[in-house]
């Protein structure tokens, strides 16, 4: 067990460091002079220039750079936001709460939703039921979340005026957003919870547990869905990918601060430590993550380990 | 020196499945005529494509010319799907619309599967640093959730057509790798890859007529639902702010222009959208009926 941690942990140190290197990267790789970035687009002299560039230590060695950014970044400091010269950290932090918040809802309603819709349609394999929630789960994977929300304020803020529309605080301004974002993943999973269960419901264990005059539903409960969820859990830790990056569009729409619309307005802005910031930030916060979730399959499932 | 003419005439054919002969092709034919989410799909994907086509024979209006008189008119006969706050009529805009998102879509999976497969097949047949190397980089662009790969590419390439079919194509490369690698990677000690290699077969050789041919089903059915992933995230980023800018007609960014006129105008931002979601889903059920036909195995 400490040794399967011990490893994933160890292939996650390369990872990291290609993201700090990109996102170093970054501000290098734009067209023209970097200090072109930190002027705005005010007109530069070569003098201005030279000191910009010896102010923001852009006339260092590209190696030494990196290490200077780096070692900073370790430490938190991801520099300072050149529209709002604040520290980076600080503005990602402000609205990250935001950000988890509504990812985490959407990722309860893709499983609620999946999960009970993939089981209903393996349960009534083969009947209009079954078609009818295949049919719904193709057009939720088929919508664009920035649809989806579109036509959830139409109806449920204009038409029904249940939930406003935009804004952030409170639990009735997070069932739109978190339902919008949910939806495609919700609907990703009941088409793997179905196939899975309808493996599942034909194995040997199963037809035993229905032989011997178990009540069906305990059937279904106890022994079949336990199994079936295993790919089901592995797919909701994919699904939170999707989820972090359709946290940029939804924070749009419903005009919530987050994350995402942080790093969008940056790179509107042309803020290049902002943009470095967050796409660093929501880089590592993605692989530590994904490390949890591996490594919490390996707790579940024992399998996992000895592969 | 009959070895070379044997070799000339039928390399590998002693089991490749590949090369099993014409049989197969019509039997897998038959089956994506008998899907009908296939025959569906690729009917609407035709018709799409199609009216984006036929653009300037069909759109009634100039998608650009704005007319103030005729700003925010419902859906009607002159206008099928009203206008926009410009006056600009919106039917005339989504059809144009559909030759910015389309190629989106398809240029941008070009470049995934091209880089993809070539990284894959180096990575799967070469081994050794090789394949470190390539794997390394797919774990780099994959610890990217969502779009944020693409985000990031576009914040220093600057928003453009080309740009965003750059972003796409490169966020989508690591599932390309992975496929081709691991069908390599079970196929390179198979009886017709060592025969190929025992008659003196060079790597490039083996690799494009022995084993590629055998990851061409799994990735004409990734392709096709990459397709409809890279028209999402090619329009979210238009959506976004960061695509195609007005008044060029995207549906990204006529859903944007949309939004701020929700409530007075809802048809504004429906009809695009609906766009969008009719192109994915026509290209997804193409994907699954292809994948049932083509491939078995990865059914759901």
């Amino acid at each position: 067990m400490t040794a399967y941690i011990t490893q994933r942990l160890l292939q996650a140190v390369p990872v990291l460091v290609g993201i700090s290197v990109l996102s170093f990267l970054m501000l290098h790789l734009v067209p023209g002079d970097p200090v072109q970035i930190f002027a705005g687009d005010k007109p530069l002299t070569p003098q201005r220039a030279a000191e910009l560039r010896h102010a923001y230590g852009l006339d260092r060695p590209l190696v030494v750079q990196y290490w200077d950014y780096a070692s900073h970044a370790m430490r938190g400091d991801l520099g300072i936001g050149l529209r709002s010269q604040r520290p980076v950290l600080d503005s990602i932090l402000e609205v990250l709460p935001g950000t988890a918040q509504l990812t985490l809802a959407a990722l309860l309603i893709a499983a609620v939703l999946g999960i009970s819709l993939g089981i209903v349609a393996a349960v009534a394999h083969g009947t209009w039921l079954d078609t009818a929630v295949m049919a719904v789960a193709m057009l939720g994977i088929s919508t664009p979340v920035f649809y989806s929300a579109l036509l959830l304020i139409l109806f449920f803020s204009f038409t029904l005026a249940w939930f406003p529309a935009t804004g952030q605080g409170g639990a009735e301004r997070l069932v739109l957003p978190a339902t919008a974002l949910g939806l495609s993943s919700a609907a990703v999973l009941a088409r793997l919870v179905r196939s899975s269960m309808l493996d599942v419901l034909h194995q040997e264990y199963v037809v035993t547990a229905r032989a011997k005059g178990l009540a069906p539903s305990l059937v279904l409960l106890r022994h079949a869905l336990k199994n079936a969820l295993i790919p089901a859990v592995t797919m909701l830790g994919l699904q939170l990918g999707a989820l972090l990056g359709g946290a940029v569009v939804t924070e749009t729409i419903f005009s919530r601060p987050g994350v995402g619309r942080l790093a969008v307005d940056a790179i509107l802005n042309r803020d290049f430590p902002l943009v470095q910031g967050t796409v660093l930030f929501a880089a590592t916060t993605y692989v530590l993550v994904n490390l949890a979730v591996d490594v919490s399959y390996a707790i579940i499932d024992p399998r996992i380990r000895y592969r | 020196m009959s070895a070379p003419a044997i070799a000339r005439t039928r390399p590998g054919s002693l089991t490749s499945p590949a090369l099993a002969g014409e049989r197969r092709a019509t039997q897998v034919l038959a089956r994506i005529i008998h899907s009908r989410s296939a025959v569906f799909g690729g009917s609407l994907l035709a018709l799409v494509i199609l009216a984006a086509l036929a653009a300037p024979l069909i759109s009634p209006y100039d998608p650009i010319k704005t007319n103030q008189r005729l700003s925010l008119e419902a859906p009607s006969l002159a206008h099928l799907m009203g206008t926009d706050r410009f006056g600009r009529d919106i039917f005339s805009r989504v059809v144009w619309a559909g030759q910015a998102s389309l190629p989106i879509g398809l240029v941008s999976v070009a470049i995934g599967v091209v880089v993809g497969v070539t990284l894959g097949l180096l990575a799967g047949y070469y081994g050794g640093w090789v394949d470190a190397v390539s794997m390394r980089l797919v774990d780099l662009l994959l610890a990217f959730p969502g779009i944020l790969l693409a985000l990031a590419i576009i914040a220093i390439l600057g928003g453009s057509l080309t740009n965003l079919m750059i972003a796409v194509g490169i966020a989508a490369i690591p599932e390309y790798v992975r496929i081709t690698r691991g069908t390599v990677l079970s196929l390179k000690q198979r009886e017709f890859v060592l025969a190929a290699r025992v008659i003196g077969c060079r790597g490039a050789a083996i690799m494009l007529r022995h084993i590629l041919p055998n990851v061409v089903a799994p990735l004409i059915v990734l392709a096709t639902l990459g397709m409809a992933a890279a028209i999402i995230t090619g329009s979210a980023l238009s959506f976004l702010g960061l695509g195609i800018k007005p008044p060029t007609p995207e549906w990204g960014n006529m859903l944007a222009e949309g939004r701020e006129f929700l409530q007075r105008a809802p048809w504004v931002a429906f009809f695009p959208g609906a766009a969008i979601m009719l192109t994915v889903l026509s290209i997804n059920l193409l994907g699954d009926g292809l994948r049932d036909a083509l491939d078995p195995r990865m059914r759901m």
